[in-house]
């Protein structure tokens, strides 16, 4: 978390957790807002939610005080979005999942293993020139991996995009 | 005013007695649920996909459709209909072209917040997706342009679905909502319960405004050296017209309205400034400029309201009033934002506030009056469109529905015809629909039969929607309509004048404008044609004597006449250009 209520700067991230009546129109009408008013999306998950009727969505966006603001009121006025929370100024935990498919012939292979190690991921599949590696964490700390093992050569990637949801207690768990 | 009486689906969330549940087909328990919403009007048009409704209504006559001869018009006409009575207006159309015709009727209710219900046919539920015939994705193209809408796919969903999007249409903000209706869901049967109960846990508009919010604003206002009101369509739409007049009166502070909020403040009263933005009065606007504290009230400072952005009312301090949150610091940043229902936050800060001093304030608003009024030129030989307009106010006693469609005549009729009373100014406000006016107007007068209605309309944008005259004259429709004949697509030749070297590309319809008498009494309407002033004064007592059909005047007005004051794109409210150079 890198702001607190009152002093943001300009563009700041922002975490938004959306629950919504479970429809496939609903979330047209989420992403739609996004692409007709002009706000970005950094990224988004969701879960399909057809057991319980509701999904949780997680977005992650940015913008000034008064987009982000305007975001979260447009996502209100849709009539099956029952909650809009914005984590940011909360406490909250946030996770990531990544699947990074890296060139490792036999030299690399030792130096990318001790990076996975350091980020506390994992070796999930390997061959005789590639290593498939799991990692999970907020998004700056994939990020920071994806930039280490980047110069060895990132064959494929997939991000599933931010969830989050508020601590219950504040300090690390 | 009888007929102009809102209706509150809300009200009707009472308890009822123990629901005998029937069981009936999708188009009955449709029927059904319309006429227990006391939906006395459908404007519609048959199709594939929606024959087995039809044939519900074949012999149910409690209900009155309305054939239209064009699905947009249609939808026109539902809207004229809700703006002139406040109830929801209701359309019904086909699968395919069907829905798609009405989309720029829904488009332009929902950028004025008018509360429609618009059902669909669609293909049958199992054939969606398979480009069959007459499949349009309804549901997906309205989305943008919906409050809300749903596709059902089950029929025991239908009354529910219906009784949601009537009370989504009407309540909050209200807006349009679609619901489409695959031909299966018509056909099979179904439980109709009767109950009136509507439950969408996640949609609860705010209707009181934050206490301390109308504590903080009452101060303000107390205050204000140079305070004035700007005024809204949100006044008429939640009807909130004697609130704010009692208000204004009692505290004597000064009042501007938006187009769409003409009619929300009598124009007769001393407070009334008329109205303001890029065709406002010099007064409205320069009161916008130099007032120290503005309020807002059910208004969203439209880029045609405000002119640029920098330049607007710059020493004010803001209040603003509005049940949408979105309206609220979206353009413009307000001191004080209260989200909630203006009839209901109105009265408290009126018991609250304490009448500023403002005998300077008021002096220097009549010196601007008195500099520059609003100009009424007139000529003998020919018809100048402000005198058209006023000549339209006298002999109606200002007491018509105006309707307009878009285009310099819409600015002289919200300029010079004097507006008393609410809902009697239907216009396209947001979307700016050349076509919208007399479909409208058709709609405005089925939904008042006992109100005169006149629409002002342009010769351009009468022959986007001019077929709708056969149903005007099949239901005997006493409509007037007033057409400013300029021979040309007047405010883009304004422009093109004013801004592109007088190179009139493409808006001269000299050539190819029919003859209107002819064309009207082709339909079977009475029609008359002015050339100079005192034709056009005949004609139009002529016109307010015949009540068994619509009536078309053609008023051959002059050509060049420019729209003043005007605010160039671009400039500040207070730079408007007062007449030709
Ligand atoms: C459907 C649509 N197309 C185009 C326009 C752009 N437009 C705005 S005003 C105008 C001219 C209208 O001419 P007319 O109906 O003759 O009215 P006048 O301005 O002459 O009073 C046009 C073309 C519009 N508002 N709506």
């Amino acid at each position: 978390m890198s702001t607190q209520n009152g002093t943001q700067t300009k563009s700041d991230k922002h975490t938004l957790s959306v629950v919504v009546k479970y429809n496939l129109n609903a979330l047209s009408r989420i992403i739609g807002i996004f692409s007709s008013k002009g706000f970005e999306i950094d990224s988004i998950s969701f879960g399909s939610g057809k057991e319980s009727g509701q999904a949780r969505i997680t977005i992650t966006t940015h913008g000034d005080e008064q987009i982000i603001e305007q975001i979260t009121k447009q996502l209100h006025k849709i009539i099956d979005v029952v909650t809009v929370t914005d984590l940011t100024y909360d406490s909250f935990v946030e996770r990531e999942l990544a699947l990074v498919k890296v060139k490792a012939d036999s030299a690399a292979r030792s130096e990318i293993m001790q990076i996975t190690q350091v980020f506390r991921a994992k070796v999930i599949d390997i061959s005789p020139d590639r290593l498939a590696i799991e990692i999970t964490g907020n998004a700056d700390k994939i990020n920071a991996f994806i930039g280490m093992v980047r110069p060895f050569g990132i064959i494929e990637l997939a991000r599933t995009g931010s969830v989050a949801l508020k601590r219950e207690f504040e300090g690390d768990v | 005013m009888k007929n102009a009486k809102a209706h509150k689906f809300d009200d009707e969330k009472n308890q009822q007695p123990a629901p005998t549940t029937k069981k009936l087909t999708g188009a009955g328990i449709l029927i059904n649920t319309l006429q227990d919403l006391d939906v006395d009007t459908i404007f519609g048009y048959p199709g594939g996909a929606v024959l087995p409704l039809y044939d519900e209504l074949y012999d149910k006559h409690d209900i009155n459709h309305v054939l239209i001869k064009h699905e947009q018009a249609g939808t026109h006409a539902a809207d004229g209909y809700a703006r002139a009575t406040g109830k929801p207006g209701v359309v019904v159309v086909t699968s395919g072209p069907g829905g798609t015709n009405t989309v720029t009727g829904i488009a332009t209710a929902a950028m004025d917040s008018i509360p429609l219900v618009v059902f669909t046919g669609q293909v049958p539920t199992d054939m969606i997706g398979n480009d069959a015939f007459q499949e349009a994705d309804i549901v997906g193209i309205t989305r943008p342009i919906t409050k809300h809408n749903y596709l059902v796919k089950d029929v025991e969903e239908l009354e529910q679905v219906t009784r949601e999007a009537f009370h989504v249409a009407t309540s909050g903000r209200p807006g349009p909502v679609l619901v489409d209706l695959p031909k299966d869901m018509l056909k099979s049967e179904g439980h109709y319960s009767g109950l009136h109960k509507v439950s969408i846990p996640s949609y609860n508009p705010t209707k009181e405004g934050h206490s301390t919010q109308i504590k903080k604003a009452s101060k303000m206002l107390s205050e204000a050296e140079k305070p004035l009101i700007y005024a809204g369509g949100g006044v008429v739409l939640g009807e909130a017209w004697d609130e704010l007049t009692a208000m204004a009166e009692r505290h004597n502070i000064p009042v501007t309205t938006t187009l769409m909020g003409l009619g929300g403040f009598p124009e007769s009263k001393p407070q009334s400034l008329g109205m303001l933005g890029m065709h406002g009065t010099y007064y409205a606007n320069m009161a916008t400029t130099e007032c120290d504290v503005l309020l807002a009230v059910g208004a969203r400072f439209d880029d045609r309201v405000t002119g640029n952005l920098e330049g607007f009312s710059p020493h004010s301090k803001k209040i603003h009033i509005d049940i949408d949150p979105t309206n609220i610091g979206k353009n413009v940043e307000v001191e004080i934002p209260i989200v909630g229902d203006v009839k209901q936050v109105l009265p408290e800060i009126d018991k609250q506030v304490e009448t500023p001093e403002t005998n300077d304030w008021w002096q220097t608003i009549e010196n601007w009056k008195e500099e520059h009024p609003l100009k009424v030129p007139k000529s003998e030989d020919t018809i100048k469109p402000q005198h058209m307009v006023e000549a339209i106010s006298e002999v109606t006693n200002g007491e018509a529905i105006v309707v307009t469609d878009v285009g310099q005549h819409q600015m002289w009729a919200a300029q010079h015809y004097t507006f008393n009373h609410p809902r009697s100014f239907l216009s396209s406000g947001g979307l700016g629909t050349m076509g919208y006016g007399f479909p409208a107007a058709m709609g405005a007068a089925f939904g008042c039969p006992d109100r005169p209605v006149v629409c002002i309309t342009g010769d351009g944008g009468f022959q986007m929607t001019a077929y709708e005259l056969a149903t005007a004259v099949e239901y005997e429709v006493p409509l007037k309509i007033a057409i400013m004949n300029n021979e040309c697509l007047g405010m883009v030749r304004q422009w093109q004048e004013l801004f592109y070297d007088e190179r009139y590309s493409h808006s001269i319809l000299k050539k190819s404008n029919p003859d209107f008498v002819k064309l009207a009494e082709s339909y079977g309407a009475a029609a008359f044609r002015a050339t100079n002033g005192k034709e056009m004064n005949e004609v139009l007592n002529r016109a307010m004597a015949i009540n068994d059909r619509p009536v078309v005047m053609d008023f051959r007005v002059e050509a060049m006449e420019n729209c003043y004051p005007m605010v160039p794109a671009g400039a500040a409210l207070n730079e408007m250009v007062l007449e030709d150079e």
